[in-house]
């Protein structure tokens, strides 16, 4: 087997793994497709099986592309094996060796290359959706079964979306938020792909709260997407180029803080170091990048500046995102905001740390394994029986609106990012 | 596709038989070495389907081994001539608990640690404590006999069995023992099977019995600058009308690689510590704290801390749970093994341990269970150092001879399955294992279940490397 296919299955980061099995109870896919084969210690053998070339690349396909790769693993691994790395080496391989059929190939092309990271058709998406939403079309198609037809199962997903803000009112944004007081620190807002075009107004609730705290809000202009979405589906050298333009876009000012209110984005992000060789200058520029990038949460709760006065009488419950808790390792700080808001009752899940299906694009591409995930999910939340389920990141926030609905309890029950919950809360600047 | 795995589809869904190369290789490894490819995978998931597999299997003479979670240090459930996995975790779980009659009836899939949880909620406990404990099936603990920190107190999993449900290699599903504390009927065929390792039958359901929670534990660490003075503390304890449920032991090798992984202020500077954990009612916690503190002042201790609040505690015992990571950072392939000796017999077990080191140039480092002699020396290497391995297997070697020698045994509490069954004859004697291969063998006439553990080939050796 040649040295390089070695190498990007990073088969010397497979020996870490001494297949203990203590991964086993933490993976979802373990527990909901009842096999070795879909466990982590079960991935990581195969991957060294087909580096050694005792098994086939593809025989790896399914087993990876089933990989939430939520990252629960890492979090009760007791020799620290490197999975993330594993698992997009592991990515990539398989998609380079792919025979996808056309039409899937340059679908995936134009989301990945063109669409995710362009912020003019992100703006459309969310502008399309808005028309689409206001115009009665939503109703009409719905009650037709338009959306049903389309391939993959997009109709499962277009009844949950927000509403969206007009046209108008996405290009009166300005690119600055400067407080009238004297700012306690400059903060470097990043805006997410699906943030900016379906959860708009999310970001800008988000600002909102980072002015009311007492930061000064920069939205640099040149910024763009994470690459997360790129590097799970095996495009690494993608999203390499996306870091590089990401950490250029937000030296030009000395921020404080850069943040981000989408799990999935901060633990990109907090990744880039790895993107590249240790000693390199890029190293180094992203390692000093790295060492700003916060949850929305973490600097919430680092300034302080926030005072909950009115009352807000919600029984809620949070939703971890996997990647906000197994990669940020941000856990506490939501449910500390969550328990300022007088009136509100917090109830905690009894399994938190499970995924809830979302995972990236996993729940458009591998439909009915995300489902089964979601049903696992659902059956905790409705133990506690909250009126708001709070997310911390658009996957999952979309996946807990779908559940919602699948269990028919729409108008009971809702998502809410932990963002609009707060401003739900209108907290005043303590300063 | 060979015919008989056809057969196999005719009674158990075709979705539970698993026969692609990506499904085989995920059965073909447990926590030990080696792998194995079986020909397919089998999960069942009720004693009828047990059933059915194992008489197919005894008429073609196909091997079956069965598995819980795979999480065997020794070998037990590597499919080493191929034939079948019999994958047990899938079964659908259930505790049926008899608070009453302070016992459990539990399905061979049930997580262990998930029997004490459920006994907890009735001030009850389930005892053994293997580390593994949250990942691992009763059945395996079961079939391979697990220990734990616990067993110092408690002993090891075969005594705390009251009965058994089992499948026989023909077949036929019989039940062994009962649900009563006392049962005297007989041959105890519950004793044969628990820790035969799955070579006599297949474990379908048990009956355990618990004990009540102690209300109360205490933990103290204790320092010393000398292995002996340790071992001999340990024994003077013991010998003082105290029984701690667990006393743990690290070298200072351990405790180096602890405090450089994840700083938990052990004293760096000991030659050994050990911590101990006491149970039972609060006053009388507070009667033996104080006993034990004057026994180590007088055996020589460097330090003693009992810690100020359950987080100290807690603190303490999560460096002792590091020890195994933090020895993984070493060197990657870790060695484990759990050779055990007269607790006494410590310090002596542990001057050869520093002797194989040098005469090999080899990381070995002891922690584990002192209190009942049960130390684990792990041997930190390189599986893909083709030249070192092979001082391993040699210092593996001595190492078993040195506890036999000291009047130990190979296997406290890990089995013997493939990496031990080399050893077997130097303890037990020509004989000895002998008369356990005639009950093997009556049991199981055609030798399909779980062939290769246990009992040597001919010319079998310990092999770790491979060139």
């Amino acid at each position: 087997m040649s040295s390089l296919l070695k190498e990007k299955l990073h088969y010397d980061k497979t020996f870490d793994c001494v297949q203990c099995g203590y991964c086993l109870p933490a993976c979802p896919t373990y527990e909901t497709m009842e096999k070795e084969t879909h466990s982590p210690r079960g991935r990581i053998n195969l991957v060294k099986m087909v580096a050694e070339g005792k098994a086939s690349v593809e025989d790896l396909r399914e087993p990876i592309e089933k990989c939430l790769g939520c990252m629960a693993c890492t979090t009760v691994c007791p020799t620290n094996v490197q999975y993330g790395a594993i698992f997009e080496g592991a990515k990539q391989v398989v998609d380079d060796e792919s025979e996808k059929a056309k039409p899937r190939k340059l679908m995936e092309d134009f989301f990945f290359q063109t669409f995710f990271p362009s912020s003019k058709w992100m703006n459309s998406l969310g502008n399309a959706t808005w028309f689409y939403q206001t115009s009665g079309l939503q109703k009409i198609s719905q009650q037709f079964g338009l959306t049903k037809r389309v391939p993959l199962p997009i109709d499962k997903f277009e009844t949950i979306l927000p509403s969206m803000p007009s046209p108008k009112e996405r290009r009166a944004r300005v690119g600055r938020y400067v407080r009238k007081r004297p700012s306690c620190a400059k903060v470097g807002f990043f805006k997410g792909c699906i943030m900016d075009s379906v959860f708009y107004k999310t970001n800008q609730n988000t600002m909102e709260l980072l002015l009311r705290s007492g930061a000064e809000v920069v939205f640099p202009k040149q910024q763009t997407c994470c690459g997360a979405l790129h590097a799970h589906s095996g495009k690494v050298d993608h999203s390499i180029e996306l870091a590089k333009q990401n950490i250029e876009a937000f030296e030009e000012e000395g921020f404080d803080y850069i943040v981000s209110n989408a799990g999935g984005c901060g633990a990109r992000l907090v990744e880039y170091p790895h993107l590249f060789e240790e000693g390199s200058s890029w190293h180094e520029r992203a390692s000093a990048f790295v060492s700003r990038v916060k949850d929305i949460s973490e600097v919430l709760m680092e300034m302080d500046g926030l005072l909950f006065e009115k009352e807000l009488h919600r029984t809620v419950t949070y939703q971890p995102s996997c990647h906000l808790r197994n990669v940020q390792k941000v856990t506490d700080e939501p449910l500390a905001l969550l328990k300022q808001i007088p009136g509100l009752t917090l109830r905690e899940l009894e399994r938190p740390e499970f995924c809830c299906g979302s995972a990236g694009v996993y729940n458009i591409v591998n439909y009915e394994e995300a489902m089964d995930i979601l049903d696992v999910k659902m059956k905790d939340v409705c133990g506690v029986k909250p009126d708001r389920i709070v997310t911390s990141n658009p996957g999952c926030h979309l996946q807990m609106k779908l559940g919602v609905e699948r269990e028919g309890l729409s108008g009971k029950m809702d998502a809410v990012h932990l963002v609009d919950l707060l401003m739900e809360a209108d907290p005043q600047p303590k300063y | 596709m060979e015919k008989w795995i056809e057969e196999l589809k005719g009674f158990v869904p075709e979705s539970r038989v698993l026969t692609s190369v990506a499904d085989r290789h995920s059965y073909s490894f447990d926590a030990s070495f080696g792998e194995h490819l079986p020909d397919v995978v089998v999960q069942v998931k009720e004693k009828q389907e047990v059933s059915d597999v194992l008489k197919l299997a005894n008429r073609c003479k196909i091997p079956v081994h069965p598995r819980g979670s795979g999480t065997c240090l020794s070998g037990g459930p590597l499919p080493v001539h191929g034939g079948i996995v019999l994958d047990m975790s899938q079964w659908p779980a259930s505790i049926d608990l008899r608070p009453r009659d302070l016992t459990v009836t539990v399905a061979p899939s049930v997580l262990t640690a998930n029997i004490n949880k459920a006994a907890e909620e009735h001030g009850l406990m389930y005892a053994p404590d293997p580390s593994s404990a949250h990942v691992a099936t009763i059945g395996g603990n079961l079939a391979e006999n697990s220990g734990g920190p616990r067993g110092l107190k408690y002993g090891v999993t075969k005594d705390h069995v009251l009965g058994l449900e089992v499948v026989t290699p023909e077949g036929e599903i019989i039940q062994t023992g009962g649900q009563t504390i006392k049962n005297v009927t007989g041959i105890d065929l519950t004793k044969l099977i628990v820790g035969s390792e799955g070579t006599l039958a297949v474990i379908v359901g048990a009956t355990l019995k618990l004990m009540p929670k102690p209300p109360a534990v205490q933990t103290i660490m204790v320092a010393f600058d000398e292995v002996r003075k340790a071992g001999e503390a340990i024994s003077q304890t013991l010998t003082s009308g105290i029984l701690p449920a667990k006393m743990e032991f690290m070298d200072q090798a351990c405790i180096t690689a602890v405090e450089n992984f994840q700083p938990a202020g052990l004293p760096v500077d000991a030659a050994a510590v050990i911590i101990i954990e006491l149970d039972g009612h609060p006053e009388t916690l507070g009667v033996e704290r104080g006993l034990i503190e004057e026994i180590m002042q007088d055996m020589g201790a460097e330090e003693i801390l009992i810690p100020k609040s359950e987080e100290e505690a807690a603190k303490l015992w999560h460096a002792r749970k590091q020890v195994s990571p933090a020895i993984a950072k070493i060197k990657p392939t870790k060695v484990s093994e759990d050779a055990t000796v007269p607790r006494s017999k410590i310090p002596d077990f542990m001057d050869r341990l520093q002797l194989l080191k040098e005469k090999y140039d080899l990381e070995i480092v002891a922690f584990g269970h002192a209190g009942d002699g049960n130390l684990h020396p792990n041997i930190l290497c390189d599986k893909r150092d083709v030249e070192e391995m092979k001082r391993v297997e040699m210092a593996v070697e001595e190492m078993f001879q040195a506890a036999l020698d000291l009047g130990g045994t190979l296997s406290g509490e890990h089995g013997i399955g493939t990496m031990k069954a080399p050893f077997m004859e130097l303890e037990l004697g020509e004989v000895g294992l002998d008369m356990m291969k005639r009950i093997k063998d009556s049991w199981d006439p055609n030798g399909i279940l779980n062939p290769g553990k246990v009992f040597p080939e001919k010319g079998q050796k310990l092999v770790l490397h491979h060139e």
